[in-house]
């Protein structure tokens, strides 16, 4: 009846994933009664968990970012204490336990940390940058969305009942094989990761054909914020790198549930094979990651440089030029493979060369800020962290590409130095940097300087102790996830690196101080311009937080920086321009297809990790009900009325106007 | 105060650190789009940029069938096992499936309820067929002690031809609730845009068939 779930699955006898898991469900149970308590269910359900709009969608997305990498940073902080207790110690995690945690934290922060994090930013911004009402599939966004949510689920189930994969965050074979890996862990991980992937998928399609299919009248491609030119070659690269993903992960499965023999290590199967496909799509995952990040770094540099973004076209060029070659760099994560001096001299070169895309980025950025009327506000702040992280970062991968290097590091914490070094400084420094340079866009009101410098200034630090000692302890042959520790020596810098964490702590601390403080100071910190900033690009000529519909005129783009002539030219012109005439808008109606999908992809995901056959059958036939209810749908737009448009519009040009007489004095 | 460039500048043209950008930026000859396409082709551009997704994921067991094509383990090869008879009626269904599929879209085009309906049937039908046929030679092969877990040839021949072989059992699911909402709805604009998205998808598997025919039956076939 239920498969191979029972009692054992349960970790009753471990203080650690018990405590952990009670934790974690104390913290939903309070939530879930405040919400209750308040009487928040109705407002809940109707304005969030069915929104199809791409703004609501998009916060949702970073929330669940947000919340995803507070566990996996939990993770990371018992790494670093069983590292520092286990110097010719047990420590305090048995192996397997261990195993699980740096497997998980990797899969979380990659998948359901940044990944989310970063989608949500684009489905955030992009539409309102192009200067559109949403993006092309407003109900695939939400059951995008709802399945990212699915797998991250999954994930988190995994912490009480059964176990999570002890195979890192790749589930490498044959190691990931059932001989060798026959508990559930694999399994959880192959259909939390599945079930996201299509997701993100389904997000890649829906920004690709937004980006290319449904620009303002006016906005050529060579008029985009370079925001929307990153999202697009990130998103390209999803729908090109994730199929991959997904063949991969089912050969993996078919192995595990059927007895195939892709990756076994009998019967003729390949386990290099499954080093090359995960890691031809892996190697642009990263670039799916860091290219946003680009893109909101360059809107920071220019926004409060007070300059346009300089070498736009040449940034475009970079991007583009990133995009590609991510595809043909795959094997430097395994020079080690023994593929011979020839190929490895290939892929070393073409290492070497993707760099130069990012060099000519740092370049721009640089001559953006020279000369400008630069302004240290939090985003910008992040963003300079992130040029010198970023830089340090970007400079040990070009060492790590030459391959004979590679053999004295490969799998040392020299590379667990040089990917934090870039991720952590380059790809959450920018998602942070965004949520902090258009939290206000979203909400209404900024976040609290004070804390955000903190918090800034506490992570970069942590950053810096955290990873330098990596980088020591990887020349000195310290392997990646030991478990414990045999060398005495490594004792002070493992030391550091743990003080680190501490330090980065503070950081995670003030960063949820800022939100709170500025939620309850809400009022104080309000902003009634809809542009905060002083902004250049088309989200910050609408409300803040803008309306369901955006735009209550499509806005008629006449050249680069679509904004930013709007505004001079008011200024100059000393008024607005005229009341245009409004007309009646259809703006998608809300729909629960995508948190029920999402509902039925859980029950069968966890259903299959079980063996739970009945229930994968039934879950199955609700999913495709749940389509052929939406499918049999007559109305699928609802229409705000002229009134209402007027309504609304008028009150954000009385704010503009009077921005603008306040201009006018100062 | 002498600050060297005003970085303000209204226009681009006064500030030399924005090279690269259009001087031009704002004349009327730089309007290059003139906004945003209708729902139709909005809706089958984002179609085809899934089909391309889907073709990659192919793309990706090709590969891995390609590296293993050589790893029998000692057992059966492709060319003691395929049939070519049996590929040439599969290859019949399917190829004809796509001509009927295209007079339905006629068909629907011109706003015929019961020829689209009776095309549509007889795509599924001719679907049906190959999957028929199909699951009769997995079965046999099975029989015989050449199934998945045997080789891990085997193991990539069963993955990419039943990777392809879901796909047309999706099809089919999809086309049997096409039919009832062309049936129930009439031709409604979203209707119409979904027989659209599902007429590429099936043309699309053609073409998946027609690559795996040549590489895995007539190169197997040859070996």
């Amino acid at each position: 009846m239920l498969g191979k779930l029972d009692w054992s699955a349960v970790p009753v006898g471990e203080p650690i994933p018990l405590a952990a898991g009670t934790a974690v469900f104390i913290i939903m149970l309070g939530v879930l009664g405040w919400i209750t308590r308040r009487g928040h269910w109705r407002y809940l359900w109707l304005e969030w968990i069915t929104s199809v709009d791409h703004k609501r969608i998009g916060v949702m997305y970073c929330l669940l970012g947000l919340v995803m990498l507070l566990r996996g940073f939990s993770d990371a902080i018992m790494m670093r204490v069983q590292q520092a207790l286990a110097i010719n110690a047990p420590g305090f995690l048995p192996p397997e336990h261990y195993d699980q945690i740096f497997s998980a934290h990797g899969t979380i922060m990659i998948f359901f940390g940044s990944m989310p994090f970063v989608i949500g930013l684009m489905n955030f911004v992009v539409p309102l940058q192009l200067g559109v009402r949403d993006v092309a599939f407003p109900t695939l966004n939400s059951v995008s969305f709802w399945l990212t949510a699915s797998g991250a689920l999954l994930v988190n189930i995994s912490l009480v009942v059964g176990e999570f994969a002890r195979t890192g965050w790749l589930p490498y074979a044959p190691l990931s094989e059932l001989a060798y890996s026959p508990g559930v862990g694999v399994d959880y991980y192959l259909w939390s990761i599945q079930i996201s992937g299509v997701g993100t998928l389904m997000s890649g399609v829906n920004l690709v054909t937004t980006i290319l299919k449904m620009r303002a009248k006016g906005m050529g491609y060579l008029r985009m914020p370079m925001f929307c030119w990153t999202a697009l070659a990130s998103n390209l690269l999803i729908v090109a790198a994730f199929p991959i993903l997904t063949a991969t992960l089912a050969m993996l499965t078919l192995d595990r549930y059927l007895g195939f023999h892709f990756f076994t290590n009998d019967a003729g199967g390949n386990p290099m094979m499954f080093m090359n496909l995960i890691w031809s799509w892996g190697h642009p995952e990263v670039y799916i990651l860091i290219l946003p990040a680009f893109g909101i770094f360059s809107e920071i540099f220019s926004t409060f440089s007070g300059k346009p973004l300089f070498g736009y076209r040449s940034m475009v060029a970079a991007t583009l030029f990133i995009c590609v070659v991510s595809f043909t760099v795959w094997l430097h994560h395994f020079f080690t493979m023994g593929a011979g001096a020839d190929v490895n001299a290939a892929f070393g070169i073409a290492t070497s060369v993707i760099a130069v895309g990012t060099g000519v980025k740092i370049y721009n950025w640089l001559f953006t800020i020279y000369g400008g009327r630069i302004r240290f506000d939090t985003p910008m702040l992040w963003a300079l962290g992130f040029m010198v992280t970023f830089i340090v970062g970007g400079m040990s991968g070009v060492l790590l590409a030459v391959p004979p290097a590679d053999f004295m590091l490969h799998n040392s914490m020299f590379l667990v130095a040089h990917f934090h070094n870039v991720i952590v400084g380059g790809v959450l420094f920018g998602a942070f940097a965004g949520m902090i340079y258009w939290f206000p866009k979203a909400f209404g009101f900024r976040l609290h300087e004070g804390w955000g410098k903190a918090a800034f200034w506490f992570s970069l630090a942590g950053v810096v102790t955290v990873f330098v000692p990596f980088y020591v302890l990887g020349l000195e042959g310290m392997t990646r996830r030991l478990q414990h520790i045999d060398v005495s020596e490594w004792t002070p810098w493992l030391y550091v690196s743990t003080m680190g964490v501490a330090i980065m702590l503070v950081g995670v601390f003030c960063q949820v101080a800022q939100l709170v403080v500025s939620i309850l100071n809400r009022e104080a910190l309000r902003d009634e311009t809809g542009d905060p900033w002083d902004g250049r690009s088309l989200e910050w000529s609408t409300a803040s937080p803008p309306p369901t519909f955006n735009f209550a005129v499509p806005p008629d783009v006449t050249g680069q920086e679509a904004y930013w002539g709007v505004k001079q030219r008011a200024i100059k012109a000393e008024r607005l321009s005229d009341e245009p005439d409004y007309e009646a808008i259809e703006i998608p109606r809300n729909t629960p297809t995508g948190f029920i999908t999402a509902f039925f992809a859980t029950t069968t995901g966890f259903a299959l990790i079980w063996y739970i056959w009945w229930l994968v059958i039934v879950s199955l036939l609700g999913a495709y009900a749940t389509f052929v209810v939406f499918a049999w749908r007559d109305v699928g737009e609802t229409e705000i009325s002229v009134e209402e448009v007027r309504c609304i519009d008028r009150a954000r040009r009385a704010a503009r106007e009077a921005r603008l007489a306040q201009k006018e004095e100062a | 105060m002498t600050a060297p460039v005003a970085p303000r500048a209204e226009a681009n043209m006064g500030d030399p650190y924005v090279l690269g950008r259009n001087v031009n930026a704002g004349g009327e000859e730089d309007r290059s789009e003139g906004g945003g396409a209708s729902k139709s082709i909005v809706t089958l551009y984002g179609f085809w940029i899934f089909l391309l997704s889907d073709i990659v994921m192919f793309s990706g067991f090709f590969a891995s069938y390609a590296v293993l094509v050589g790893a029998t383990a000692g057992g059966p090869d492709g060319s003691s096992l395929f049939e070519l008879t049996r590929i040439k009626l599969e290859t019949g269904c399917l190829l004809l499936s796509s001509y009927t599929c295209g007079m339905s879209a006629i068909a629907a085009t011109r706003r015929t309820l019961a020829l689209t309906e009776i095309w549509l049937l007889v795509t599924g039908l001719l679907g049906a067929g190959f999957l028929g046929l199909e699951l009769q030679e997995f079965a046999k092969l099975i029989a015989q002690g050449a199934g998945p877990q045997r080789s891990a040839f085997l193991s990539g021949f069963f993955a990419l031809v039943g990777c392809h072989g879901v796909h047309v059992v999706a099809g089919l699911l999809w086309l049997g609730t096409m039919m009832a909402q062309i049936w129930v709805k009439g031709f409604r604009a979203d209707v119409m845009r979904r027989l659209m998205c599902f007429s590429l998808f099936w043309h699309a598997l053609d073409i998946i068939w027609v690559a795996l025919i040549t590489i895995v039956y007539l190169m197997g076939h040859a070996r």
